[in-house]
């Protein structure tokens, strides 16, 4: 008989309970999601698009746009005594309910339908849209927002082509100056909150918040505590409108003119996951880029606009060669030869190569290559350590601490030695890639007043660039392809947004280039894909590497058994249930 | 001009009514007030945060921009979670009121009963002018600084309107034409 039992099917609650799951029936689909996933990430999971302003995965969810409104059904409750009854397929039939649920805020339950499209949710849909729009300002066309703004996005989709509202409109504080790098304009703001929410949750400096009351209700700061944490420019990303606006962006392009590339950060170890968006030659802003390992959906503003350094009047866009104490503008060719031939003057002991934590994996492996083929030893890199700040920046400010590490080996402690064999004559001459040796090492002009030649590449015409024989223009961080590993020992792509400013290479081609010249042997590596190739090769911890392998979210190469401190508090969050995360 | 907008926010106009309350100060009395309050709520002192401002209103007949940072250190919370709350509440007020503050009840039973016409005759009497009333700014204060007037939701009478609250005395059904009698019944 216990037997007879067994033999009977399943049904699919038990099937989906078993594995800690539950059925829901998504517009005329069944589907099965975890236990406990949010009604909006259901139905993402079954890819419908539920319009929503104030849910963000990342934030709790207060539930008060009401854009995310859908019908919910439950199966009848059974009467008392009696069995639930299921059908063919073996679910219960669903019993809808005339009123419609926010889905951001409710949890799926076993046998649920939700219906995500019909009558009812087109009715309150427009309803709602029609509510927010009864006050918004129409000044689309000169609004930084138009074009990746939610709402004229779900206006166009579920708003009325005209306006039925005749009275008069509440007019709240324009060009409001909350803070030293966001605008904010209080007529734009729906009240979705998520700005007041990221700055109590994430960037834990509460100062936004709420006056006023009902249709009066503002967005604003107390005006001694006003906007000016270094998180708060990743409120405007978060404003589904544009009433949080950036300084530094407003009024600069029309985001539809703008092209964006996937990139990383490389103003500190964390590497934030970005897009680059430029227009011809131009970046004009970098935003983050959701990564949940790494940065989550948040940069630090003074890392968003670092950009800006890149842009300067003082960038090297041409090879030079100093003649009488002028630098010469000369070609590539020329330049590469003149290196190239100063340094076969020098034994392999006497030459240095002070490289940089800040290169690539692919420009280190190169800088390696060239070190070899000249047979010097003397290889450095220099440390920035600054303060992390408990969030996503990292006490170390070079972008690929680890990469240098795991290429060149440690290298921090040779920049003592090549100091000292520069001041007693042992050290003759420097190569200097992507490093200003004044700034961050430290060195002085006495400590280069016994160098015969002084070779360097660098973006911006610094004080090294100004004492080195042969200077050689690199390429920003947007101009180049490449890859760091990171303080969590998780390998990531830079790519290329712009092409290098005026005759400037990127760094890769530059050592490629000088190790042609100074072997006179083609060496097969035209593409960086290739460079990347002989790096799987040769360094252990890269075997099988490839940039496609890499991809947009990059890959765990090394443990380093850092945390980053924003993402521990989140993952707690999360797993709490406050957010989704 | 923009930061006169988010000064706004904490701003007090003057009014002829401050010569009746004291200035804001932080003083052993009030602390002792505030501390024990906060101690009602072991869980969370934010909770505390709309009885402290009872406490300054109580006393100083308004929450001004100094009550608001004070209110908010002694909770270590942000100042602007002290003025969400304040601007919230149609009764705290950030300026002062008259001596007397007159609370006249509008929802519709009182309106029904007189009530506008009370608030009129109110109003003529203690020589307030209520066009300059804005959203921003729902009482007068007569020139003489004794007397103010607002209305009020429902004040839970409406069996006998109009009704109105003086200060903290609750009064019903005054007629429009008994308007100076109540006046009379608070002489500065």
């Amino acid at each position: 008989m216990s037997d007879q039992e067994t033999t009977t099917k399943l049904l699919p609650k038990d099937e989906a309970a078993a594995k800690g799951l539950v059925n829901v029936h998504i517009d005329g689909n069944w589907i099965q999601v975890p236990k406990g996933t949010r009604m909006i990430e259901a139905c993402k999971i079954a890819e419908k698009e539920v319009p929503h302003y104030c849910y963000h995965p990342k934030l709790t969810s207060p539930g008060n746009c009401r854009m995310c409104l859908v019908q919910m059904g439950m199966p009848p409750r059974p009467a008392p005594g009696a069995d639930p009854v299921f059908g063919d397929d073996g679910f219960q039939e669903i019993g809808w309910m005339p009123r419609p649920v926010i889905a951001c805020a409710n949890t799926v339950a076993e046998n649920m339908g939700i219906r995500t499209t019909g009558d009812l949710v087109e009715k309150t849909r427009e309803g709602v849209m029609e509510f927010l729009l009864i006050n918004h300002p129409l000044d689309c066309p000169i609004c930084d927002q138009a074009g990746e703004c939610s709402l004229q996005e779900f206006s166009v989709e579920h708003g009325r082509g005209q306006s039925r509202f005749v009275e008069d409109k509440v007019k709240k504080p324009k060009n409001v100056d909350i803070g030293p790098r966001v605008n904010l304009d209080d007529e734009r703001c729906i009240m979705c909150s998520r700005c007041i929410r990221f700055m109590d949750e994430v960037a834990e400096d509460a100062v936004l918040g709420f006056s006023e009351r009902g249709t009066h209700t503002t967005v604003t700061c107390h005006p001694d505590r006003k906007l000016d944490s270094n998180y708060g420019m990743n409120t405007i990303d978060l404003c589904p409108v544009g009433a949080l606006t950036s300084k530094d962006f407003r009024f600069q392009m029309r985001v539809w003119f703008l092209k964006e590339t996937k990139s990383i950060d490389v103003n500190c170890g964390t590497g934030c996951n970005t897009l680059i968006w430029t227009r011809g030659s131009q970046i004009y802003r970098v935003t983050p880029r959701r990564n949940d390992e790494v940065n989550s959906e948040w940069m630090p503003d003074s890392h968003r606009l670092a950009f800006h350094e890149v842009q300067g009047d003082n960038r090297l866009t041409d090879p030079m060669i100093k003649v009488d104490d002028k630098h010469e503008i000369t070609d590539w060719h020329t330049a590469n030869t003149a290196v190239a031939d100063a340094l076969k003057q020098f034994e392999p002991s006497e030459i240095a190569i002070i490289a940089s934590a800040r290169q690539t994996n692919e420009e280190l492996f190169l800088t390696h290559t060239l070190a070899s083929t000249l047979g010097a030893e003397n290889i450095a890199t220099v440390e920035r350590i600054g303060e992390a700040d408990g969030k996503l920046i990292s006490a170390d400010r070079n972008p690929n601490t680890n990469g240098a590490k795991l290429i060149l080996g440690e290298t921090t402690k040779k920049l003592d030695s090549i100091k000292a064999g520069l001041n007693d004559g042992s050290v003759k001459a420097l190569i200097v890639l992507s490093e200003d040796i004044f700034e961050a090492a430290g060195f002085s002009h006495d400590d280069l007043a016994n160098a015969e030649l002084v070779v360097s590449s660098h973006i911006i015409a610094n004080a090294t660039a100004k004492v080195s024989d042969i200077v050689l223009p690199g390429a920003s961080f947007a101009e180049k392809r490449g890859s760091m590993v990171n303080v969590l020992g998780r390998l990531q792509r830079l790519n290329q947004a712009l092409q290098p400013a005026g005759n400037a290479r990127e760094d890769w081609e530059i050592i490629r280039d000088l190790i042609l010249a100074l072997t006179g042997e083609p060496n097969d590596l035209y593409m960086i894909e290739e460079v990347v190739k002989v790096i799987a090769e040769n360094i252990p911890a890269f075997e099988g590497m490839t940039f496609s392998k890499i991809g947009e979210q990059g890959i765990k190469l090394i443990e380093t058994g850092v945390e980053i401190p924003l993402l521990t508090k989140e993952r707690e969050r999360a797993s709490a249930g406050i957010i989704v995360g | 001009m923009s930061q006169e907008i988010l000064e706004n926010n904490v701003a007090s106009e003057p009014t002829p009514g401050e010569k009746h309350f004291p200035v804001f100060a932080v003083t052993d009395d009030i602390i002792a007030l505030a501390d024990d309050r906060i101690s009602h709520y072991p869980e969370s002192k934010l909770s505390a945060v709309l009885p402290l401002i009872h406490i300054v209103q109580h006393k100083h007949g308004f929450v001004s921009k100094e009550a608001i940072t004070w209110i908010a250190e002694k909770l270590e919370i942000e100042p602007m979670k002290v003025v969400s709350v304040v601007t919230f509440y149609p009764g705290f007020r950030q300026s002062a009121p008259g001596k007397f503050h007159y609370r006249v009840c509008r929802t519709l039973s009182c309106a029904m009963a007189g009530s506008y016409e009370l608030m009129d005759q109110i109003c003529e009497i203690t020589g307030i002018d209520r066009s300059k009333l804005s959203h921003h700014h729902p009482i007068v204060v007569s020139p003489c600084g004794v007397y103010s007037v607002e209305f009020a939701e429902c004040l839970a009478s409406c069996g006998t309107g109009p009704v109105c609250l003086v200060n903290d005395d609750f009064h019903e059904n005054i007629k429009p034409e008994n308007a100076q009698d109540l006046i009379n019944q608070y002489k500065a």
